[in-house]
């Protein structure tokens, strides 16, 4: 499998990163040698194999059902670029 | 004064404990030191006046309890700390100010320990050389010809600043071995606790099933002193073990007599130097001479451990890189309408490493490839994790090199992904699988530049692993080579 400019494009588009000429071509380039480093898995036979997602083999911990001063509106907004009183502000999404 | 710091972590806090030094005085120290070594670029962020007051604090109100009383110490710039700026490296999240500690970071500062500033790194910690800061290289306090090397990443602040003296022990985050390799590349122990042991919370994430954070220190009793102060239980870690507190520092011991220590046969690599392969049997040696017995051992799937991580990594860091949108906090760029806000913001905010990984992660995420890339790795990593569990029902450490080299030129590995990955190759399985590793100084190149061992133990066996790093470490006599050139 390999990655042209469509693939960039597209990854780029879902990756919200903005995309040019020259982040493209750098980007195909990039992304076809780590592929085909990442390609050597294919080597092994998994079919048999379960999926490991987390190291971790112990129950989710259940905290106490109580509530907690935390998070804050005041403390969320604080880091907001633009912001007014009570709301992130972003650009207009709907006319 | 000057002397102070060149001590250790733990003698300096005996020493304030008894009140042979003051807080203050051992604070003043650092902090001068720290004001004349701008050049390394170490640090990101100073809180120099805040140390001092802290100090002065200490000192004044005889706050003697903590095991960590009146240490001066500097955290990686990915531990968020209330009220003092903390970026990740990143210019996305240059002004992120948090309004929370993270738990590891809190737990110092209750154990009495002062916050001299915040530690350069790679970006979002992605990075092997801390070139993909985005506020510039940390160099290395070693030198080769008067040239300027790298202090290893992604902890290469952190790394640079233990053996340039400018804090007397700090945390790090491991993903794929950005304790360790920074630690070989500087002469320093560094240690990458189990995934579990050390909790995640208010750490900015990069790949959440690998990430985890652990001490960097001068030698291996700093080193299960600090895991002492940092570990724990933490219900605001969902991923964090609940097991029982133990006492790192106070069952620390040289005895591994019949200690079973193998060794894998996989781990010697192509291309690796002699003097690497030369450590390694001086290694075995001196685990001999301690009375461990080594075993020749087999972990088949060590060579997929690299493609298997930049997979999985990349994977994870594209949904927690996803956050930064640039209306929560950090830059924003402006756009005509939300999705081009976002795309110019990450666009100008993030540093093409992160881009490359953000798009490689998206994409082996993205319908069609899933299977193909994502679900596959997670099966490898599976055979990788098992290879580990079979050897450890006949061996109870496992001995490696820390890297296959020496700390390299700045720039000589800028260009190439895969060659900057390969640095990792010794570092990243036991990642993948959760184990706990150390890397502790044990000799020199033939240009002078520091080599690391590495000794990896069974989950939750750092005591194991500080054992056998704290004998060898007896055998080895490391003595730290840095010169203050930059002064």
């Amino acid at each position: 499998m390999s990655i042209n400019k469509e693939t960039v494009k597209k990854i780029s588009k879902l990756s919200r990163i903005a995309s040019n000429e020259e982040f493209e071509n750098s980007m195909i380039k990039d992304l076809n040698s780590i592929l085909k480093f990442v390609e050597q898995l294919n080597e092994l036979n998994t079919s048999n194999t379960e999926p490991l997602s987390s190291v971790v083999d112990q129950k989710l911990y259940q905290r106490d059902d109580v509530e907690k001063k935390i998070n804050e509106k005041k403390d969320i907004l604080q880091n907001s670029p633009v912001k007014n009183e009570n709301y992130f502000v972003v650009p207009k999404i709907i006319e | 004064m000057g002397e102070i710091t060149k001590l250790t972590l733990v003698n300096l806090v005996s020493k304030i404990k008894s009140k042979e030094i003051s807080a203050l005085d051992a604070c003043s120290d650092y902090v001068n030191r720290i004001v004349k070594s701008k050049k390394l670029n170490t640090f990101v962020t100073e809180t120099l006046e805040q140390a001092i007051s802290s100090a002065k604090k200490i000192d004044d109100n005889n706050l003697k309890e903590g095991i960590l009383s009146g240490a001066p110490i500097a955290v990686k710039d990915l531990f968020c700390t209330k009220n003092v700026e903390t970026t990740a490296s990143s210019k996305i999240l240059k002004g992120f100010v948090p309004t929370y500690e993270s738990t590891v970071t809190s737990k110092l500062w209750e154990r009495g320990a002062v916050l001299l500033g915040k530690l350069n790194c790679d970006e979002f910690a992605m990075g092997s050389s801390n070139e993909t800061s985005a506020f510039g290289n940390v160099i290395n306090p070693y030198k080769v010809n008067d040239e300027n090397i790298v202090p290893g990443g992604s902890s290469g602040g952190c790394s640079a600043a233990v053996a340039a003296d400018l804090t007397v022990a700090t945390v790090g985050t491991d993903t794929g071995g950005s304790i360790r390799q920074p630690a070989a590349f500087t002469g320093i122990v560094g240690l990458k606790p189990t995934y579990g042991r050390c909790s995640r919370w208010g750490i900015v994430a990069f790949a959440s099933s690998l990430d985890q954070a652990g001490p960097m220190t001068k030698n291996v009793s700093d080193c299960a002193l600090m895991l002492d102060a940092i570990s724990g239980f933490d219900e605001k870690d969902s991923t964090s073990a609940n097991t029982k507190k133990e006492e790192f520092l106070k069952n620390l011991n040289r005895n591994i007599k019949g200690l079973k220590i193998g060794i894998p046969k996989e781990y010697i690599v192509d291309d690796m130097p002699k003097e690497i392969q030369d450590l390694w049997d001086k290694g075995i040696s001196w685990m001999k001479e301690s009375g461990a017995i080594i075993k020749d051992i087999s972990l088949p799937h060590t060579k997929y451990a690299l493609p298997t991580y930049y997979i999985i990594a990349p994977a994870e860091a594209s949904s927690n890189l996803a956050r930064y949108d640039g209306v929560r906090y950090g830059f924003r760029a402006s756009g005509k309408d939300l999705n081009e806000m976002y795309e110019n913001t990450r666009s100008l905010g993030f540093g093409n490493e992160v881009k490359r990984r953000i798009m490689i992660g998206t994409y082996v995420l993205s319908s069609g490839y899933y299977d193909a890339y994502y679900l596959k790795a997670q099966q490898v990593r599976r055979l990788i994790k098992n290879d580990f569990d079979l050897v450890f029902k006949d061996v109870d450490a496992i001995l490696t090199p820390t890297a296959p080299s020496s700390a390299f030129k700045i720039g000589e590995k800028k260009d190439d992904p895969i060659s900057m990955y390969l640095n990792d190759v010794f570092t990243v399985p036991i990642n993948l699988a959760g184990l706990p590793a150390i890397s502790i100084p044990a000799g020199f190149d033939k240009s002078g530049l520091p080599l690391g061992l590495q000794i990896i133990g069974k989950p939750f066996d750092e005591q194991t692993v500080l054992n056998s790093a704290y004998a060898l470490e007896e055998k080895i006599g490391f003595k730290s080579q840095v010169k203050d050139w930059w002064m």
